[in-house]
């Protein structure tokens, strides 16, 4: 199937979800960003150029692990991940930034912009400006800032200025709104480099594309490592670009496609951010397009939880809305509790730190596996690497020797700044 | 009557109308009736009551500040429009409803349509809401007497003008420059060129706003727009001066 083949008259849109709803000053942007895609789309050179530059910048293609030990202890399905953590800078994002990067300069533009949430599409865009020479600046939440000092740290020694963004929630979400604002008045020399598969058409599509790449490879490696496709993919879900880009590979073939959300502190406590597993979303208009949002009966959006920052977030991408109606992809939720234990499992008995947001994967193809086959296989995408997650990691462990480590470097600073 | 056809009536005895801004509930409804009463002494013509949204992404730091505070403070949907019922039946200037589709949305089209015009609405400005998407509303709209206000930008382009320009009825919102509510406008040449710009395809009256804050600004427009609009200025003035900065600041403009 192709998601992307659009009906007449109805461009952007997957079954009812999608969509533009921008400002009309923002309209020929959209409409210049929209035509510039396409060309770049419909250009074979341009993707060999993408993936090119991803093989030489960022460590593509990524390999796949097969988890003996953790398969073994479970003892049904065989476990395979998929190593987007290796990517330079840590995660999937890299992908799509380098792709928008490649975008903007056959725009024209010489600044770009983007949201971050945990600070890993932020420190991506960083990356990609700083080498292709743009002007940047990153919006993110002032809460945010405050619990992800070291990838804001890599940003700003990168060169991008890091904007901490004050209003509302003060989080991923705001941050978005902040770039909106940004864009209306900058559009001219700026690109606005939306991070994840949501937002005002193109971006859901464009995004998807970019991260298309990690599917592609994925469905590739199985057939030569494995010997056959895997019975179920599992990827987590916050925006939804991760899970797009691997689900994109398995689409057509008779495989199960898991998305797994931040279940927060579980279904009722009204603190997650899980739009399709749990009931609590509604279908709504906001930043930009049509989806599930977490919000009140009048749209006014709800406070959202994760452990994992990068899943903390109102909206999912509306390609997901519509594959979940059509019950394309299945979603379930895992909870800050369950992440925690499966993060502890998974470094011991593998040796591999997943971040926060790819644990959510874990936890569910870990439930789901000992009800599974020996002979069945299961992909997941390990989406990003957890050491950038330390400190989050440390506290959620409540680990003393690092506390103490912390609490002596303070000592030391206050001490050098007296 | 119909918003064309009240604009066209205020107009036989002023060169241009104003249009004025109050956030629903902020600082609360007690002190937007304040600053209204203030604005209907001043002659106001038009007043945009902004139903608070979650996600305000095209209003600037004050606006944004004043729709999560009157969220904050608990404002419904349903207080808003109560609130417009007793406005429009109380002062002489129209109201139009402003914010942000989501409201809309969330309620259904048919029922925000009849809720609007039931408080004496005369229109509603979404500005997040395309006219691509807006087929359907503005048929409702049409049936129930009430105008959605298109607006036009500097950016738009001649050949969507004219579609803007189709889809037009009652006021047309010419939004003076780029970016959010609030900042100041250069108000000069530029302006005046988009004005002529949109004129060459509407035949419905133009209101000019963003960064409008001063009676120079005011007098620049007169003769080429038919209303300024006064948004961000306004509030900024209630909240360092209260009633007497207020009523200075409109009866200057409307010198």
């Amino acid at each position: 199937m192709d998601i992307f083949d659009f009906s007449e008259g109805r461009e952007g849109y997957y079954g009812e979800y999608g969509g533009v709803f921008l400002p009309e000053i923002l309209q020929a942007t959209i409409e210049e960003l929209l035509v510039c895609f396409r060309e770049c789309k419909a250009d074979p050179k341009f993707w060999q150029d993408y993936v090119a530059l991803l093989q030489n910048y960022s460590g593509r293609p990524t390999p796949i692990t097969h988890l003996e030990n953790l398969s073994r202890k479970l003892g049904g399905a065989q476990i395979y991940v998929k190593r987007d953590d290796l990517n330079h800078t840590g995660s999937h994002k890299i992908n799509n930034v380098m792709g928008q990067g490649l975008l903007c300069q056959r725009l024209g533009k010489s600044k770009v912009i983007a949201e971050t949430g945990a600070g890993q599409h932020g420190f991506a865009t960083a990356t990609m400006a700083a080498k292709f020479g743009f002007e940047c600046k990153i919006y993110m939440g002032a809460v945010d800032v405050a619990r992800q000092r070291p990838n804001v740290f890599w940003m700003e020694n990168l060169g991008a200025q890091v904007i901490a963004v004050e209003d509302g929630q003060k989080t991923l979400k705001d941050a978005v709104n902040e770039c909106m604002r940004d864009w209306v008045t900058n559009m001219a020399d700026t690109h606005y480099i939306l991070g994840t598969a949501c937002g005002p058409h193109p971006f859901p599509e464009m995004v998807s594309w970019f991260q298309s790449i990690i599917g592609l490879e994925a469905r590739e490696q199985m057939l030569k490592q494995a010997g056959r496709l895997p019975d179920r993919v599992y990827a987590c879900v916050g925006g939804g670009s991760n899970a797009m880009g691997i689900f994109q590979g398995f689409i057509d073939d008779d495989v199960e496609l898991i998305g797994s959300e931040g279940g927060g502190h579980g279904v009722g406590s009204y603190m997650h951010s899980s739009r399709l597993a749990y009931d609590d979303a509604t279908v709504g208009v906001a930043q930009g397009y049509k989806t599930y949002f977490l919000q009140n009966d009048e749209g006014n959006m709800n406070e959202t939880h994760s452990v994992a920052a990068g899943l903390d977030y109102i909206g999912v991408n509306p390609i997901f809305a519509h594959l979940h109606d059509q019950g394309k992809v299945r979603f379930e939720a895992a909870t800050d509790v369950e992440v925690k234990e499966a993060l502890k499992l998974t470094m011991r008995t593998e040796g591999l730190i997943p971040a926060l947001e790819s644990t959510h994967a874990f936890v569910t193809a870990i439930k789901e596996a000992p009800t599974m086959g020996k002979d069945q296989i299961i992909l997941i995408n390990q989406s990003g690497r957890g050491d950038k997650d330390i400190f989050t990691i440390a506290d959620a462990l409540d680990d003393a020797k690092w506390k103490s480590f912390i609490g002596g470097k303070a000592d030391q600073y206050r001490a050098e700044n007296n | 009557m119909g918003l064309q056809r009240f604009i066209a009536e205020r107009k036989q005895s002023k060169d241009i109308l104003l249009m004025a801004h109050v956030v629903c509930g902020y600082p609360s409804f007690e002190e937007n009736l304040q600053e209204l009463e203030i604005m209907a002494e001043a002659g106001v013509d038009l007043v945009e009551l902004q139903f608070p949204f979650s996600e305000p992404s095209a209003d600037g730091p004050l606006f944004v500040l004043a729709n999560e505070q009157s969220l904050k403070s608990g404002t419904t949907v349903d207080q808003c429009f109560e609130f417009m019922k007793l406005v429009s039946g109380r002062f002489p200037f129209k109201v139009l409803m402003m914010g942000y589709y989501n409201t809309a949305f969330k309620m259904g089209e048919e029922a925000f349509v009849k809720r609007v015009k039931e408080s004496g609405g005369v229109g509603y400005i979404l500005p997040d809401l395309p006219i691509e998407e807006s087929p359907k509303l503005h048929r409702l709209s049409e049936e129930a007497g009430i105008e959605p206000i298109i607006l036009m930008t500097p950016t738009t382009s001649d050949r969507r003008l004219a579609k803007l320009g189709e889809a037009s009825r009652g006021l047309v919102y010419v939004v003076a420059r780029k970016g959010v509510t609030g900042s100041k406008t250069q108000m000069g040449d530029d302006v005046l060129a988009l004005i002529e710009r949109c004129r060459g395809h509407t035949d419905v009256p133009l209101g000019v706003g963003f960064g409008i804050s001063s009676k120079a600004d005011i007098d620049v427009l007169r003769g080429h727009a038919d209303v300024a609009i006064v948004g961000t200025a306004a509030l900024k003035i209630w909240q360092e001066g209260g009633a007497p900065a207020l009523r200075k600041f409109f009866t200057e403009l409307m010198a």
